[in-house]
């Protein structure tokens, strides 16, 4: 139903069904890159995002040809370095009009630029980045990130990939599994263990970005998802790769805590993607119910169906303030793990209630038609309450925080 | 041996008869070693599963409260309940072509048909000779049932239907249909009656198969009736009753379906459980974090709540008394936890719910239908609502 989408991307800022709050949330330049977003999704992305699914075809042309010269493939980077020189919450949004037209687009763009690049720009040396970060922020080639293991899922302190000294280099052995992007990416950031912390015996955990040229690396096993099959997971394999110890990101030891850093990020763009496919459920629920389709004739009274909206839209309404307000704490580099960690477990649950309801409404007329686009989002949105951490791990990572901030109240 | 019928004059039992046992090892045995084997390439290919319905009718399962001058197993709601939950922890397709010939084929001939219309039809129903379906639901017309568009009129010998019918489960694979028409829409539901068509009836044709999120095995398609002729005695019930066996077919309908939200459900749990007692993290099985325990016993609780209400409405029908209300509460709850259940497994195993390796991705598909045929979680609430308010 792109009709529905054309009217709900194109109506004006003020009459769209997010409701007022943006517009004092957003200035004028975001206002404007949202609304340059909403026409190239709905040119370049409603026409062919069903297709491109049901196929399980990664859109590699629609990233090279279409949106790397927009810039939309590194647009919280500098453009000295390639990128296209906007914020984290423009970032944000962009992921969000993405994945309400398409869930795939907005996963595939959210993990090659937040776990791809991110890590490397953030901590990776001058000459690495000069090397990588321009191609990979102009969209040239696309980045990936490893960090789940077959026996490290939510404990993912427990890598198994080691990194052996070796003269200048090291080399790398192990498995990594659910590698979003890596059977189409020419790199993948990834940690491994290069020791064991004589104190504590804990694994020294190391970050490293990992050319997917490298001998030794494999990518393997395509996995056959629930939804979001239009976007590549895969398992990297590494068997005696061995890299530059230039390619070590941050120093030895740092890795865990690089990539926490990283997931920080990374749950601002999943807690952007569930705004997004919410977005796409509501507005399959307001056409639905404007057009007064079956129910409304004679058996319903509407008010359940008029509350269902009401419920839905507020639920997004706060899940989308509380996402742009941890964008702008990123953008003001302030501390953010447990706004983070709200703002992706809200927002993903929000987004689940809000699909499994919609396709209630909508019923026969649509909803349990595999390709209705509600039907694809209520798909695609499961993945948001498990990636970048489960909505189980968020609330620990909250509760730590809380536990934390108010010890230092009492020490105080 | 006492039936469920002797042991009610007490009150409900908690407990199976020795016959109800029997049928549960039975059918668990065949569902385990037989259906889900072959569960996720049908969910897969979308193929009607001609195998696991010509093995099930071999079983008995396609007539289980049948009587048994009528070729079927004699038994009674209860059994058919056990029945289909059973089949529908191994696969919800084969479940839900089961549902429908039990429940929505089998159960309108014995209560409305003619004594020809079952002897003719039954015993062929009941040893699987016959595949049935059923036809309500019409594009513009789902929960709101009485708007329905298809056309009956009389001529000769003869009723000609016209119109569409969508949504009709088994229909790739059946051979028998029950098809609602109006004799005139202004009627409302005074003006409908029902058929038994059977597929060579000239004007009869099945259209569209539907691709869908789940049950996607189950034969579901749109079908065609242009100018269709049904002999004067394929009248099912009086013309102008049709509404009247609809709706009781429905209350009928819901045990199956309810059975068949409790059978995914306890698929979610029984994989869930395992996975987690076996998946490691932090040193420990995940099974014995709290977070995970809270996902296991609100599945537990909800599977066991949802099974009394059922049990409940199919001893209350047993009794010869009103189960509409009970039924619809049955199936309601059973589909809300299935879907909740559904969630929750694909979340207990994390990145690996997520893929096709494992099966709780499609009991989260397969659940949601759960929710929406036979009357939507909101049409449940309507029935219910009117039987508070106006307590019979």
């Amino acid at each position: 139903m792109p009709d529905i989408l054309q009217k709900a991307i194109t109506q004006p800022p003020e009459a769209s069904p997010e409701g007022g709050h943006t517009q004092v949330l957003l200035d004028a330049e975001h206002l404007a890159f949202r609304a340059e977003l909403r026409a190239f999704v709905l040119r370049e992305v409603v026409p062919i995002a069903e297709d491109y699914e049901r196929a399980e075809r990664f859109p590699s042309d629609l990233l090279k040809e279409k949106m790397a010269p927009q810039g939309y493939l590194g647009i919280p980077y500098p453009k000295e370095w390639g990128g296209r020189g906007l914020d984290y919450l423009a970032y944000a949004m962009a992921v969000e009009e993405f994945s309400r037209a398409w869930g795939s687009l907005g996963i595939i763009v959210a993990a090659h630029t937040t776990l791809g690049i991110g890590p490397l720009y953030n901590f990776g040396s001058e000459s690495l980045k000069k090397a990588w970060v321009p191609r990979l922020a102009q969209g040239e080639i696309i980045g990936s990130y490893g960090l789940t293991e077959p026996q490290a899922g939510s404990d993912s302190g427990a890598t198994h990939t080691t990194a052996r000294r070796d003269g200048d280099g090291y080399i790398l052995n192990g498995t990594k599994v659910f590698c979003t992007n890596a059977t189409h990416a020419a790199s993948t950031t990834l940690t491994a263990v290069t020791g064991k912390d004589a104190e504590s015996g804990r694994s020294r955990i190391s970050a490293f970005f990992v050319p997917r040229d490298t001998p030794g690396v494999m990518v393997t096993k395509h996995e056959d998802k629930l939804g979001l099959r239009g976007s590549d997971t895969s398992t990297v394999i590494l068997e005696d790769a061995r890299v530059s110890e230039h390619n070590m990101l941050g120093r030895e030891g740092e890795g865990f805590k690089i990539f926490m850093q990283t997931l920080d990020n990374g749950r601002i763009s999943i807690g952007a993607m569930a705004l997004g496919l919410a977005q796409c459920a509501l507005d399959e629920g307001l056409a639905y119910a404007h057009n007064g389709l079956g129910l409304f004739k004679s058996l319903f009274a509407e008010q359940e169906t008029l509350a269902l909206l009401a419920d839905i839209a507020t639920d997004i309404s706060a899940a989308r303030m509380m996402l742009y307000g941890v964008a702008k704490l990123k953008d003001a580099a302030l501390p953010h793990t447990q706004e983070a960690a709200m703002a992706k477990f809200f927002a993903s649950e929000v987004a689940r209630r809000a699909t499994d309801r919609v396709l209630n409404l909508l019923g026969r007329d649509g909803g349990i038609r595999h390709d209705c686009p509600a039907s694809r989002a209520f798909r695609d949105v499961k993945l948001c309450t498990i990636g970048e951490g489960t909505s189980e791990v968020q609330r620990l990572v909250i509760s730590r925080e809380l536990l934390r901030n108010y010890a230092k109240g009492e020490n105080k | 041996m006492m039936t469920l019928s002797e042991t009610a004059v007490a009150g409900p039992s908690f407990e199976l008869t020795e016959e109800q046992r029997m049928l549960q090892d039975m059918v668990r045995d065949f569902a385990t070693s037989t259906l889900a084997p072959r569960a996720a390439a049908y969910d897969r290919s979308c193929e009607f599963p001609h195998d696991n319905v010509k093995e099930m009718a071999e079983l008995g399962l396609l007539g289980v409260t049948v009587p048994d001058t009528y070729g079927g197993a004699g038994m009674d709601t209860l059994a058919y309940t056990i029945v289909i939950e059973e089949i529908a922890k191994a696969c919800a397709s084969t479940a839900v072509i089961a549902a429908v010939q039990n429940s929505l084929v089998n159960f309108p001939l014995m209560k409305f048909g003619t004594e020809e219309q079952k002897k003719k039809y039954l015993p062929k129903l009941a040893s699987g000779e016959l595949i049935g379906a059923y036809s309500l639901t019409e594009p513009g017309s789902g929960s709101d049932a009485v708007a329905m568009q298809t056309r009956v009129r009389k001529e000769g010998n003869k009723y000609i239907l016209n119109g569409t019918k969508v949504f009709v489960t088994n229909a790739t694979g059946a051979e028998l249909f029950i098809v609602y028409a109006t004799l005139d829409p202004e009627l409302k539901s005074k003006g409908v009656c029902a058929f038994i068509i059977e597929k060579n009836y000239p004007g009869f044709s099945v259209g569209r198969h539907e691709e869908m999120m789940g049950v996607r095995a189950s034969g579901t398609s749109e079908l065609i009736l242009d100018n269709c002729e049904v002999p004067l005695e394929n009248l099912l019930g009086t013309e102008g009753e049709g509404f009247k066996i609809a709706l009781a077919t429905l209350d009928v309908g819901r045990l199956g379906i309810a059975a068949q939200a409790i059978g995914i459900a306890q698929a979610c749990l029984d994989y869930s459980l395992g996975y987690a007692q076996e998946r490691k993290q932090f040193g420990k099985a995940i099974a014995t974090f709290q977070l995970i325990q809270n996902k296991l016993v609100e599945m537990a609780v909800n599977i066991d709540a949802a099974r009394m209400l059922l049990w409940r409405a199919a001893w209350l029908r047993e009794r010869g008394q009103n189960f509409t209300k009970e039924a619809s509460m049955a199936k309601l709850f059973a589909s809300e936890t299935a879907m909740k259940a559904g969630i929750e497994a694909v979340q207990v195993l994390g990145g690996y719910g997520y893929t096709k390796d494992y099966p709780v991705e499609r009991y989260f598909r397969d659940a949601k239908i759960t929710q929406i045929y036979e009357g939507t979680a909101e049409v449940q609430k309507i029935v219910i609502a009117r039987h508070l308010t106006n307590p019979a």
